[in-house]
């Protein structure tokens, strides 16, 4: 049986029985986040939520599922057949790729690449695709205007984001996020992290996420009161279906990137209990807690503010802090926590 | 054939076609979007290549970035197509012509290309060992190092260029009303608002 697993039949099958694993684990914690997210939502409204079908409504989600599935798939008269079913898959497919290379323990990942972080922020700027495709092929005047907008903010902030994964990179020396978890090792547990050197970073980052996974306040692409759905008006049945679940991917790739970046992975917070995947899924749920309450809590942006703060406030501030950090880093200031080399330096 | 081999022809066949595909099918943003798989393709090919850094930064830059503004700027035009075919015919044999020159030339240059002796051996005596470093450490170590003056005069020749475009076209409208956004964030509720009490009949 050994034998026939370092075979090339059996490496396949090895590797396609772990792609299953982390599609099935993706596909769940979809399905529970999507719950928990209208739980939260409700109960800072003082709502019950669903609570309806199944025991606590645990089933709700199993049943929009189900309703959405069963619908008919409607297609606008004018609408690019191609492209617009190509638009939901895209967006459902890209950000259940970058999931590829995100590790959950020491070398629990299904793809251990040198430029992993790079890998992750190409495919997260190719997810604007999937809404600027959708809202495109609809051939109808909201979808294209949530589309372009979207494609004005998806970028934008791309670029804040990127510019404060440089800063952690620089910090950990390495692009993989393995490396990147084991910069932050220490003896004094959650202050070793680089939430503490890299501070108001988490908050920009933070909100950044917010902004490119099209999350309220900066949900814009779908702004219900001004243009009705977005990108996804003239979209039902499935394809709808698939821009959901991929929105919750992406929303839950950003929970697991601010936990690999700035929280410290797998690490135990207390020095003396042992590290594991059971504090990453933690730390994740934790990140999607505040997204729900950031949902809950604050009203949508206008469309001018939330580009001023991208260009004006969040690009200088990002930038100067990697200014920053290189020369806290190359002359090794502040006890050199900014220069926590995993290789070279 | 091995994996990797089956994975290049795979990405060799599709930029191909998606670059066939780009000149030839008729609506604009299709062109886009097949040059969009052009550029994945390739970087599949980079990868291949084991250079995944410039793979990555293809992506980021071309796909992620270039090609989401051709796509903008092509989806808002309004062209219409039937009178632009009826103008290809018209421009078609000066077309022709300069691909003909272009492709002697590409075959003039091809058929004398020669190597200066110890090209190779230069080009490779600055390229760290491949075993010793990432080739993204290693790219990192000869532009921010060793062609630091280079590179840097290519970021200016960059910075130049962006900020001639600037001047060109901002123009700075002095007549128009605009915001101030500290002092809109500033304004006290105390100060701003008045309750007043409207006598009927009267007004204010």
């Amino acid at each position: 049986m050994a034998d026939f697993f370092s075979t090339g039949l059996g490496i396949t099958i090895i590797i396609l029985a772990q792609c299953l694993l982390m599609a099935i684990f993706l596909l769940l914690s979809a399905y529970f986040i999507l719950y928990a997210d209208r739980k939260i939502w409700a109960a800072v409204q003082m709502r019950r939520g669903p609570n309806v079908v199944g025991a606590w409504g645990l089933l709700q989600s199993a049943a929009d599922m189900l309703k959405l599935v069963l619908k008919e798939i409607v297609v606008p008269a004018g609408a690019d057949r191609a492209v617009f079913f190509i638009a939901p898959i895209l967006s459902f497919a890209l950000p259940m790729a970058a999931w590829a290379v995100i590790p959950f323990n020491t070398s629990w990942v299904l793809s251990d690449i040198n430029v992993a972080i790079l890998y992750v922020f190409a495919i997260s700027s190719l997810e604007v695709y999937g809404v600027i495709m959708g809202g495109w092929a609809s051939n109808s005047k909201y979808p294209f205007l949530g589309s372009l907008r979207s494609a004005a903010q998806m970028i934008s902030y791309e670029v804040s984001l990127g510019l404060i994964i440089i800063g952690i990179v620089i910090s950990a020396g390495s692009l993989n996020f393995g490396e990147i978890v084991a910069a932050q090792d220490g003896s004094f547990g959650l202050f070793n992290w680089f939430w503490l050197p890299h501070l108001p970073m988490v908050f920009l980052f933070f909100i950044s996420g917010l902004a490119e996974t099209n999350r309220p306040p900066f949900d814009l692409p779908e702004a219900e009161s001004e243009l009705v759905a977005g990108y996804q008006v003239e979209y039902s049945s499935t394809p709808f279906l698939l821009f959901m679940a991929g929105e919750y991917f992406a929303i839950f790739l950003i929970c697991a990137l601010t936990t690999l970046l700035f929280f410290g992975g797998w690490l135990s917070p207390i020095p003396g209990l042992p590290d594991g995947a059971l504090w990453m899924v933690g730390k994740m749920l934790f990140f999607f807690f505040i997204f729900a309450m950031v949902k809950a809590i604050t009203p949508r942006y206008r469309y001018d503010q939330l580009m001023r703060i991208g260009w004006k406030v969040f690009l200088p501030l990002s930038l100067g802090w990697v200014v920053f950090v290189s020369f806290a880093a190359h002359f090794g200031w502040f006890g050199g926590a900014y220069a926590r080399w995993a290789i070279g330096g | 054939m091995t994996v990797a081999d089956f994975a290049f022809y795979v990405f060799a066949l599709a930029v191909l076609a998606s670059g066939l595909m780009t000149v030839v099918s008729r609506n604009p943003v299709h062109s886009v979007l097949w040059l969009i798989l052009a550029f994945l393709s390739s970087a599949g090919l980079f990868v291949l290549l084991g250079a995944e850094f410039v793979a990555m930064l293809l992506i980021i830059v071309y796909v992620g970035a270039v090609a989401v503004l051709f796509l903008f700027v092509v989806m808002m035009l309004d062209v219409d197509f039937a009178e632009l075919k009826a103008e290809m015919a018209k421009y078609m044999p000066l077309a022709l012509l300069i691909g003909v020159v272009l492709l002697m030339e590409l075959g003039l240059v091809y058929g004398s290309w020669t190597f200066a002796d110890g090209a190779m051996g230069l080009r490779s005596a600055v390229t760290p060992d491949a075993g010793e470093l990432h080739n993204t450490a290693a790219l990192g170590a000869l532009v921010y190092d060793r062609y630091i003056l280079l590179f840097q005069l290519a970021g200016l020749i960059l910075l130049v260029a962006m900020i001639g475009a600037i001047v060109l076209t901002l123009r700075h409208r002095t007549w128009i009303k605009r915001q101030n956004v500290l002092a809109q964030m500033y304004r006290d509720p105390a100060k701003a608002m008045e309750v007043r009490d409207v006598k009927p009949g009267q007004g204010l």
